[in-house]
């Protein structure tokens, strides 16, 4: 296989006297989606913080497209989605997308056309020029991804994207992500959402700041004996308790 | 670049928001118009005195002081119960001669400070004319004795004139004070403003800045802390900014409405309150420049200690009360050395004293050279405290 786009190694994370994360190994390879799935407080958006070089790792590695983290030119080439939509509420759609296109350094003279191409992608198109503030939650949700687009990233990190989004919209927006992947950029997403979990390539189970298992769905159902990850899930969630 | 981009949006969403713009450019001049009108009406005090058994000399002086009416009352009876009744702002009663009790009713201070004074005058004008008239019979006898002595000066003539020479000067030197006392004569010239300016001229060059302190601190901390609640910044953070470039465009954007916020407040209260500026507004202007970004340095790094806009407004009495007081208003000199060390900390102190040199007396930019020091000073730092402070949204 070609290079991986994201590699954790032994990744370690504390706070205080807390451990958050430990010998954390995660790889994302172009052309993959990887699915980080695991209960709340497991440290999933500590390991995506990490990942993106914001929090800085207390042992092990952790590289992104080939540059050892934390760096701040390599976010540039990053599409970055938090768990909360982070926009400007009384800026239009088109506002907000033109800032972030900025701030993430996308050149001038491609900037309208990168704009109104995201803005296809996640179907805003007709929505751009009203204020964020009259958007529905779904639309929000939508041009925040469409912000994390922008810039045409070569690794994707989505904090839990689909988290109150219905289910039509959640099916575009996973199309929308294995057309991303087709174009071989990779994409690290965290879910509450098993089925979706079943959708990615790979999945990460992390367990209180560990690393349980990391293996195909379909793989990770025979290796448990169960028909679903989310039976995986409980199983293993079972087992460290 | 980015730096712009970030300036330009802030500046954005401030144009959107009505209200926040119409409370940083509205109501500092209303609050300047009312505080006129307060201390308008302060200057002329009037106050009512009673008086029991004092001397109607003394009374007609003190009844011809401006804005002092005399109220003659047989008995302290009936002088007490107008102090009572709020009729009179005080009671002068003399016990024996030459001796007064005066009893104030001090429900104002600066209606006692009249009393206090205008009785004080009224004595003393008392006193002139007593003296007047004593240095008149005085003089007569002066007279008569310059007769003598130039009669023993003529016997003694041949001995020594020293006696002579030193006893006439005298004589004359006597008459003299009491012929000029007469014809004395005040003319008033004003360095600053007229004989109408008051309290609220005084003051107005260290509101300016506090407005622009507080309209700006307040703002800034609470739409930093919004980008920190709503999860921009730590979108704005996953980008490849730099965290001086996002300090910088705040900078930046709440500079630029410092000026536009000055530029009102001073046209209002030249043309509408009749205020004079005696130095260059340009001076005023990069002041009250520099003050804005401090105070947007300062509201940034308060916000970082906040949760949310309420707490945000808990610094309000920490933070910004406390430079008013040590800013100027109310003058320093009177108070104990170490509560007077307490204003170097505080950078409205060095934008106030500044601004009143500017607009009391003119003093240009150049010679301004230890305050905007000390605003520089206490820019880097706060400015290098939230770069670094970003540290904590972000590790590189």
């Amino acid at each position: 296989m070609t290079e991986p786009l994201l590699e954790m190694k032994h990744v370690e994370k504390r706070f205080g006297k807390q451990t958050v994360l430990q010998d954390m190994n995660l790889t994302v390879y172009p052309g993959q989606i990887i699915g980080l799935i695991g209960p709340s407080g497991a440290g999933k958006s500590t390991a995506i913080k990490t990942a993106l070089g914001m929090e800085v790792a207390d042992g092990g590695e952790s590289k992104v497209l080939g540059i050892h983290l934390p760096n701040r030119e390599v976010l540039g080439r990053i599409g970055y989605m938090a768990q909360s939509d982070a926009l400007y509420d009384s800026l239009s759609g088109r506002e907000n997308l033109k800032f972030f296109a900025q701030m993430k350094g996308v050149a001038k003279d491609g900037m309208t056309a990168a704009i109104n191409h995201v803005a296809a992608v996640v179907d805003l198109t007709e929505d751009l020029d009203k204020r964020v503030s009259g958007y529905s939650g779904g639309m929000q949700r939508r041009l925040s991804l469409a912000i994390a687009l922008l810039g045409n990233p070569e690794i994707l990190i989505l904090d839990e994207p689909t988290v109150g989004i219905d289910p039509a919209l959640r099916r575009k927006i996973w199309a929308e992500l294995n057309n991303i992947k087709a174009s071989g950029c990779g994409v690290l997403i965290t879910t509450h959402v098993m089925d979706e979990a079943e959708l990615t390539d790979r999945v990460a189970l992390l367990l209180a700041g560990k690393i349980m298992a990391f293996d195909a769905p379909k793989a990770l159902e025979e290796q448990y004996g169960v028909p679903t990850v989310e039976d995986v899930f409980l199983k293993a969630e079972g087992a460290e308790e | 670049m980015r730096a712009f981009a970030i300036c330009k949006r802030v500046l954005q969403e401030l144009l959107r928001d009505k209200r926040t713009l119409a409370l940083m450019f509205v109501a500092p001049v209303l609050i300047l118009f009312l505080m006129k009108l307060i201390f308008a009406a302060n200057s002329t005090t009037n106050v009512d005195i009673a008086t029991v058994g004092v001397p109607s000399s003394v009374r007609t002086e003190l009844n011809d002081i401006k804005h002092v009416a005399v109220h003659k009352k047989a008995t302290n009876r009936a002088a007490q119960k107008m102090l009572t009744d709020q009729k009179a702002d005080a009671v002068v009663r003399e016990t024996s001669t030459n001796h007064y009790t005066i009893i104030y009713a001090n429900t104002d201070a600066s209606k006692t400070a009249v009393v206090k004074q205008a009785f004080k005058a009224a004595l003393a004008a008392n006193g002139v004319k007593e003296l007047k008239q004593t240095v008149k019979t005085l003089s007569g006898t002066v007279q008569k004795q310059a007769v003598v002595i130039a009669k023993m000066q003529a016997a003694t003539a041949k001995a020594s004139g020293q006696t002579a020479t030193a006893a006439t000067p005298s004589s004359t030197s006597k008459q003299a004070p009491s012929k000029k006392a007469a014809t004395v004569k005040i003319k008033n010239h004003y360095h600053y403003g007229d004989k109408d300016t008051s309290f609220f001229d005084k003051i107005v060059p260290i509101l300016m800045g506090f407005f622009v302190f507080f309209f700006v601190f307040l703002i800034s901390g609470m739409a930093l802390l919004k980008e920190r609640t709503t999860g921009t910044l730590s979108r704005l953070l996953a980008t490849p900014v730099r965290r001086g470039e996002i300090v910088a465009g705040y900078m930046l954007s709440y500079g630029i409405l410092a000026l536009v916020q000055t530029a009102i407040i001073v046209l209002a209260t030249v043309y509408m309150m009749g205020v004079e500026i005696v130095g260059s507004l340009l001076a005023i202007m990069v002041i009250n420049f520099l003050l804005a970004l401090v105070a947007l340095a300062f509201g940034i790094l308060m916000s970082t200690f906040a949760s949310s806009e309420f707490q945000m407004m808990q610094f309000i009495p920490i933070v910004v009360i406390p430079q008013v007081f040590f800013s100027g208003i109310i003058p320093l000199d009177s108070l104990a050395s170490w509560v007077q060390n307490i204003a170097y900390i505080l950078p409205l102190k060095y934008a106030g004293d500044a601004m009143n040199q500017i607009i009391m007396y003119g003093t240009s930019l150049i010679h301004l050279g230890p305050q905007i020091g000390m605003l520089l000073v206490f820019l880097v730092a706060l400015t290098l405290l939230n770069v670094r402070g970003l540290r904590r949204y972000r590790k590189v």
